[in-house]
């Protein structure tokens, strides 16, 4: 008996590391694929160099052309930064609030913080406000800050109807408040007149012509909802098994919802500032991770975080590169690719218990 | 006294679900709840653990336990409730273990040595050690209520409170799992309350007995004089006794 419970616990932590091998392999696979392939083709050698110049200051890149330099550095790689994090970014946020809810359906969007925070962003593109001298705070300011009024507003409604939080009440609200606003929201752009297209190609998501300012404005958000998130991890354990369970074992449930919840708005917030609405991350790739990890948050929420990176900093370099010159919006490749996937895996996993 | 319940009432909207209800239970007692479905058993409960808006005070120890810190309470109390309906693949070995959140700490909180040992104890007295490495989803509904009882032993309160613990599990588990109860309350300073319906199972185990029907207490003491024949005919509109004596005389 001794013997077959070790072995069982070495093949699953076997399994671990062969996992964490994979997904970083897969991870810089993607990355580079997506700093190499694009209008203009580059050497590997030129932009492994150009990279670790620029992100690490070591080597010499002289011998490289200026407009080289300029496209791998000023283009490219903030584009293919940004879309990892806001993958990293979604795809945590998806994986939370599934364990959270007790939900394998649930979702950032689920919430209604994604249509909030869009609505605050086409606000700002219809009436246009900006910030002096940060040309896209504005939108990404009003993105974040009507993401968390949203928060508030459905928390402070759940409250009202049920004490407890329930999670029927929660998924709920947010479904009604994302209607409520995503109606609004198509009022302003039927309204919006000049604007139409920017604030349609926003709406569906795109990482076109974003730069270092976008990474800039990110990342601090990215690790703020993350890092915190990722160390509630027992707690969200505990909640995947049912929110009165947790309770009775000892967790905090309402602070640690509560945390949770606001987590979850920073990085859904602020990916929606910087990329649009994109959908499905946050609900394809943490289910695809936890059928291959396991429930279990130490190890999903790591793994979304790599997963959902490689999927968007992929999803982007497709919406880039299959209609060239022209741009596909990533919302729409995310949207295509995902729907597939869930349909597949919703398919096989309805097989598979018959 | 261990355990004091104190004019626990639950009101939802206009409807009262628990009653006034007032009842001690002391060292080594195995307090069985009886009444029939919706008298508010599981309300009960819940009410004392605090999950429901409530009146009353549940004491312990003569401490109020809604001032207790969740981390310390589940320390002391620990619950089964009646229904479990996982919806992740966690192993077996990953819920029992969670039983010991409230002893972990630090951001991570990787199990000590003696959170191995206790978890270790309780998936061998609760008969599944060899479903450890089992996904929660692929398990019958009587190894899915063990493995929520393991739990319960790991987290090693001083009082559990089991809502039909006996519910999925076929007899021979059901003797089992009240034959461990029964030794399991025999340390120091425990106490059992379990909602039960059957009545062999009250009278063999229970040290005493409440009979709850529609959110108020019916009967209450000792275990002899709750199941006397009219209490329970006024309660589950059934002559019992006289059904019970049916099967008996099959075997006489």
């Amino acid at each position: 008996m001794k013997n077959s419970k070790t072995t069982g616990k070495e093949i699953m932590h076997t399994k671990t590391v062969l996992l964490s091998v994979f997904a970083m392999l897969l991870f810089l696979v993607v990355f580079f694929l997506s700093m190499l392939t694009g209008s203009i083709g580059f050497s590997l050698d030129e932009t492994i160099r150009l990279i670790l110049n620029c992100l690490f200051g070591i080597g010499d890149i002289s011998d490289i052309p200026d407009s080289v330099t300029t496209i791998i550095i000023n283009v490219r790689l903030p584009r293919v930064i940004l879309s990892a994090l806001v993958g990293a970014a979604l795809s945590l946020a998806g994986a939370a609030m599934q364990g959270l809810l007790k939900n394998p359906l649930a979702d950032g969007s689920t919430l209604g913080i994604a249509s909030g925070g869009a609505l605050g962003a086409v606000l700002s593109i219809v009436l246009g406000i900006s910030v002096p001298f940060f040309p896209q705070a504005g939108l990404a300011i009003m993105s974040i800050l009507s993401s968390f009024l949203s928060l508030i507003f459905i928390l402070t409604l759940t409250y009202k109807i049920d004490f407890n939080l329930s999670n029927q009440t929660i998924i709920l609200t947010g479904v009604i408040f994302s209607m409520l606003t995503g109606s609004i929201t198509s009022l302003l752009v039927a309204l919006s007149g000049n604007n139409l297209r920017q604030v349609v190609f926003w709406s569906m998501g795109s990482f076109s012509g974003k730069g270092w300012s976008h990474v800039a404005l990110m990342l601090p958000f990215f690790m703020i909802g993350a890092v915190p998130l990722i160390s509630l991890s027992r707690e969200l354990n505990a909640f995947s098994l049912g929110e009165e369970q947790a309770g009775f074992i000892g967790v905090s449930t309402r602070k640690v919802k509560f945390a949770i919840l606001v987590l979850v708005s920073v990085l859904v917030g602020i990916s929606v500032a910087v990329g649009g609405t994109i959908g499905f991350v946050g609900l394809v790739i943490p289910h695809i991770t936890r059928f291959i990890s396991g429930p279990d948050h130490k190890k999903l929420l790591p793994f979304s975080v790599l997963f959902g990176a490689s999927f968007l900093m992929g999803t982007d370099l497709l919406a880039r590169t299959v209609l060239s010159p022209a741009e596909i919006p990533i919302g729409v490749v995310t949207s295509l690719v995902g729907g597939i996937l869930f349909i597949y895996i919703f398919y096989t996993g309805i097989n598979a218990r018959r | 006294m261990l355990l004091e319940i104190k004019g626990i009432s639950v009101r939802i909207k206009d409807r009262i679900i628990v009653d006034d209800i007032s009842f001690e239970v002391g060292e080594h007692d195995v307090c069985m709840v009886m009444g029939p479905n919706g008298a508010g058993k599981t309300t009960l409960f819940k009410a004392i653990m605090g999950v429901v808006p409530h009146k009353g005070k549940v004491l312990l120890d003569g401490v109020d336990i809604g001032t207790l810190k969740p981390r310390d309470l589940a320390k002391r109390i620990g619950v089964l409730s009646q229904k479990h309906q996982p919806q992740f693949a966690h192993t077996v070995y990953d819920v029992v273990s969670l039983g010991r959140y409230a002893y972990q700490s630090g951001i991570f909180g990787r199990l000590t040595e003696k959170d191995k040992e206790k978890i270790e104890e309780a998936l061998v007295l609760t008969g599944i050690e060899d479903i450890r490495d089992q996904s929660v989803l692929t398990l019958s509904g009587g190894e899915l209520q063990r493995t929520f009882l393991a739990q319960l032993f790991a987290q090693d309160p001083q009082i559990l409170i089991l809502d039909e613990p006996a519910s999925h599990l076929d007899l021979q588990y059901q003797i089992a799992v009240f034959d461990l109860l029964a030794k399991w309350v025999r340390e120091k300073r425990r106490a059992v309350i379990a909602s039960v319906h059957d009545l062999n199972t009250v009278y063999s185990y229970g040290t005493k007995a409440v009979l709850i029907n529609r959110g108020r207490i019916h009967a209450e003491g000792s275990v002899e004089k709750v199941l006397e024949r009219e209490n329970l005919k006024s309660v589950y509109n059934v002559d019992v006794a006289e059904w019970m004596k049916n099967l008996l005389k099959h075997w006489e």
